[in-house]
């Protein structure tokens, strides 16, 4: 037994302050807010539409607000950062080994954004862009 | 006093010990066994060994190779029954390492690969990478955790063996966390704490490598056999001493000196080329190499550095890839330590000390004089290493004699059916209290630890090196006294119980006078050269009347006693040691 | 060589005298190839017998000195001096009880080591005479970088999971876990799965990636445990399909 060992303090609200990496951590952990903001918002439009026109209109009014532009941005940096993190750590958490060769990391990421390349082309070639 | 019983203590938690608790806990799992350890097991110095473990495994090689390599590396100062027994278990321990899941590098056919090493005249080196002996290590310590028998004592420093009646019925041991000093009563004692190279300043060992174990055999009256042959390993870099393993010129390396000359082909070693060949050149075996550095320095052609002469280990011709695959570590050693990447630039080394061929004198079963105590490791000398060990024998000696001496302490553990006289064990512990006590004491001495450290290490080097004189070891031997006299007036400063390393340090000091005692006096004793032993005054080898292992008896505040003891010569009477282009 | 004065602020604690650690400054001369462990040394030698602290190979293969410097979690045999300022901060590893000094208590994390199965359980008991289990090099190369932890702690000392809840396995733990079983020769998952895939082992983790970037041997714990996370859940959804499974 160790006859008085000393205990640190260790976690408390402000952690993550402490180092560069942490910061960043939280700033990837808290995009999901914005995201789920946004989400809320894109529901909120599908409501107003079942509403009718007038509705509808109101709506995309309150999109156009400095405050609604000003949020959007901010939610399209988070969701723009989240994406470019979660595909940087995804040769991590699904590594591929051919024969004695590993795939090497940037490849298995340029994969990802090629995919989210494709769904988006597809996705603004059915909305008739 | 808490007094602490158990079947069998293991002084050691290193690839030697853990492999015998392992043993005794297969051979019969109702046995308790206390496995001490002045530090975690993953921190022991077998965690730092590179190259490989030798055992036949080609279909070209045989038995007689190995013992043949074997018994003309040690210079024929190797006892040849136990050669024999070594070779024939040594492929039988690593496939069963293998079982226990250590990752040894393959072929591509799935089977364990090989590659050449100094000495050895066909490819028998088994390899993890270039990390063999951490991953030997790391192996047992987590077979070892299989075993609820196994129980270990993490960070306790050994101070003094307990004998009653002739037996060795355990160990007094300081527990670092709280001080306090515990007794461990047994029937059964294995010691396995490693060699003592730190007795010199430059030197590929750890911290921790202070022959404790080798001081508690020696001072309970067992011999120390040996001594005098001290292993340089021929590249070391310069300053930190780090290892840069032989496996790098099993690869394919050479070493040039400053006019980028191949000069070990000067020490009957050549012809350079045919390159790569076994037993020649840069796989000559390490006394020879370690002994040319030093004749090429006196002839002005090392390098000289801040940190003192150097040779060139020369990787580039390898090319990056193998060396990424084979050799990981050197290059990462390189560039961290000395700023070298091998890749596009040459590693200065130098030779520095590494392996203790001497140690507790102990049978091919791993007993020692002492009923009840047996060793093995590097801390033990059977023989199988000789006058100079051949890089690789040495890991797989610790799986070799570590299963035996576990085997023997479980027979003998279950043999003695009643536990020591507990009183007779407290009667026994006064020895281990004084020791301790007396550094707490007040004694107006003055002398520092760190001085007296400094001033062994450099005598050491200067008379007890690569070359030897009767002068130089008598000047050793003088101020070696007086080390010793001055370690008895020493005072700690750190007088705290909770893990007072200044106290730890002290005793390792103490150690180590002990051991570096036996190593003069059984150098000065020994008029030839033979090996790693070398002798400026007495330059040939003289089988007539040194074909003997010394043997160094304690004697209490004097020099040590040196007696004699044949070598087993059993079917290799002894010969020159060719290698080169002549060998056959 | 070229000398530089360093001042070394130390965290110290006796725990027979001091109610809580508190920092003392050395003055040290060091050489410009120096590691913070040669400074350290200096001090003990020549300034300061009474510090303890751990080391040993001094070539980070052992794994003893693991230390906080400057607030990152490093091994001072291997934390040049010549990467550091003028001023250097050094304290025991973040989270862990400190026993002495720079000595933190060592407990937890082999109680950790120890549970999670961290042997191999071989498929079928071979015999030596049997000779060894085939593996070829591509599969070695699959476990490989998990088996280079040298259980320095380091990981440890980064990761803010383990620093809010002392119950998580931990990083090196749960890499040794995945060593075992990623190799061609075990068939432990299962074994080990109720320590691994527990609330307090892998799904513990989120993600944060600082024991990779601490991690002095590349062994990246934190892709041990993302993978062991996509294992366990195939698992999971596999035991329905088909119960009674061997993962």
């Amino acid at each position: 037994m160790s006859p008085r060992p000393y205990i640190r303090a260790s976690s408390t609200t402000g952690w993550w302050l402490a180092q560069p990496r942490y910061v960043r951590y939280m700033a990837r952990e808290v995009s999901c807010v914005f995201i789920g903001a946004y989400t809320a918002v894109v529901v909120v439009g599908l409501l107003r539409l079942a509403e009718g026109a007038a509705a509808w209109v109101d709506f995309v009014n309150a999109l156009q607000t400095p405050a609604s532009v000003a949020f959007h941005a901010l939610a399209l940096g988070f969701a723009l950062y989240h994406t470019a993190t979660w595909f940087n750590v995804t040769p991590k958490a699904m590594p591929m080994q051919l024969g004695e060769v590993q795939v090497p990391g940037g490849v298995i990421i340029g994969a990802h954004y090629a995919g989210w390349a494709m769904v988006s082309a597809l996705l603004l070639f059915l909305v008739g862009a | 006093m808490q007094v602490i019983t158990t079947d069998v203590v293991i002084v050691g938690a290193g690839g030697a010990g853990l492999r015998a608790a392992i043993a005794i806990a297969e051979e019969n799992s109702d046995l308790r066994v206390a496995l001490l350890s002045k530090v975690y097991p993953m921190r022991s110095h077998t965690v730092a060994a590179e190259g490989g473990a030798a055992g036949v495994a080609r279909d070209d090689d045989s038995l007689d190779n190995h013992f043949n390599d074997t018994v003309s590396g040690g210079d024929w100062l190797c006892d040849q029954d136990a050669v024999d027994l070594f070779v024939a278990e040594a492929p039988r321990e690593l496939t069963r390492m293998e079982h226990w899941g250590c990752p040894w590098s393959r072929q591509p056919n799935g089977r364990v690969a090989v590659r050449p090493f100094g000495g050895m005249k066909v490819e028998r080196t088994w390899y993890a990478a270039d990390k063999t002996g951490f991953h030997m290590l790391h192996t047992l310590f987590q077979t070892s955790m299989k075993y609820p028998t196994i129980e270990r004592y993490d960070e306790f420093y050994s101070t003094d063996l307990l004998v009653v009646d002739g037996h060795c019925r355990g160990v007094a041991a300081i527990e670092m966390r709280s001080g306090q000093l515990r007794l461990f009563s047994a029937k059964a004692v294995i010691i396995a704490t490693g060699g003592a190279g730190r007795i010199f300043p430059f030197t590929t060992n750890g911290a921790i490598k202070t022959g404790d174990g080798m001081a508690m055999a020696y001072r309970a009256g067992v011999a120390l056999k040996d001594m005098e042959f001290v292993q340089y390993h021929p590249t070391g870099l310069p300053g930190t001493g780090i290892l840069i393993t032989e496996g790098s010129r099993g690869e394919g390396g050479i070493l040039v000196n400053k006019d980028g000359y191949r000069y070990l082909q000067d020490y009957g070693l050549g012809p350079p080329d045919p390159w790569p060949r076994k037993k020649a050149m840069e796989l000559g075996p390490r006394d020879r190499l370690s002994q040319a550095f030093w004749h090429e320095h006196r002839k002005g052609r090392t390098i000289d550095t801040p940190h003192g002469d150097v040779v060139h280990l020369d990787l580039r011709h390898l090319g990056e890839q193998r060396i990424d695959e084979r050799l990981p570590m050197v290059r990462d050693l390189a560039v961290s330590y000395v700023g070298v990447d091998p890749v596009y630039e040459p590693i200065p080394v130098r030779p520095v000390v590494h392996y203790t061929m001497g140690g507790i004198d102990t049978d091919i079963d791993a007993r020692t004089s002492l009923a009840g105590l047996f060793a093995a490791g590097e801390c033990a000398c059977v023989s199988i290493n000789g006058a100079n060990r051949l890089g690789s024998n040495s890991l797989t000696e610790l799986l070799v004699f570590g299963a035996r001496a576990g085997r023997g302490a479980a027979e003998l553990a279950v043999a003695e059916t009643s536990d020591a006289n507990e009183t007779a064990i407290l009667e026994q512990a006064k020895v281990a209290q004084d020791r301790v006590g007396r550094l707490f004491q007040s004694s107006g001495g003055g002398e520092s630890i760190a001085g007296l450290r400094r001033e062994m290490n450099t005598t050491m080097e200067a008379g007890a090196g690569i070359y030897r004189t009767d002068a130089s070891l008598r000047e050793s031997c003088t101020v070696m006294n007086d080390v010793r006299k001055r370690y008895a007036g020493i005072e700690l400063e750190d007088k705290s119980n909770v893990y007072n390393t200044d106290l730890i340090q002290a005793l390792e000091l103490g150690a180590m006078v002990d051991v570096a005692g036996a190593v003069i006096v059984a150098a000065l004793e020994r008029k030839e050269s033979r090996g790693s032993h070398q002798r400026l005054d007495h330059t040939e080898r003289d089988d007539e009347a040194y074909l003997k292992h010394s043997l160094a008896h304690y004697v209490d505040g004097d020099d040590a006693r040196i007696d004699y003891r044949d070598v087993v010569i059993t079917r290799s009477p002894p010969g020159e040691r060719v290698y080169g282009g002549e060998q056959k | 060589m070229n000398e530089r004065q360093i001042d070394l602020e130390i965290l110290r604690y006796d725990p027979e005298t001091d109610e809580q650690p508190s920092f003392q400054t050395y003055r040290v001369p060091c050489q410009e190839d120096w590691v913070v462990l040669d400074a350290v040394n200096y001090i003990k030698d020549e300034l300061d017998r009474t510090l303890s602290y751990r080391w040993s190979c001094h070539m980070a293969v052992c794994g003893s000195c693991g230390v906080m410097i400057n607030g990152e979690p490093m091994l001072s045999c291997k934390a040049f001096v010549r990467d550091l300022p003028d001023s250097i901060r050094i304290e025991p590893l973040a989270n862990f009880p400190i026993e002495r000094d720079l000595v933190v208590v060592m407990d937890d994390f082999m109680g950790k080591l120890q549970s999670v199965t961290p042997y191999l359980v071989a498929r079928d008991e071979k015999s030596i005479d049997d000779g060894e289990h085939h593996q070829t090099p591509a599969q070695l190369k699959k476990f490989k970088p998990y088996t280079l932890c040298i259980n320095c702690t380091l990981c440890y000392a980064a990761c803010p999971q383990y620093a809010h809840d002392e119950n998580f396995v931990g990083p090196a733990a749960l890499a040794l876990a995945h060593r075992y079983n990623l190799d061609s020769r075990d068939v432990g998952r299962a074994a080990r799965a109720d320590v691994v895939a527990s609330n307090a082992g892998i799904w513990e983790c989120s993600f944060v990636g600082a024991c990779s970037e601490v991690c002095p041997h590349e062994v990246d714990p934190a892709a041990a445990i993302q993978q062991a996370k996509i294992a366990a859940t195939m698992d999971y959804f596999l035991g329905w399909l088909r119960p009674g499974r061997e993962p």
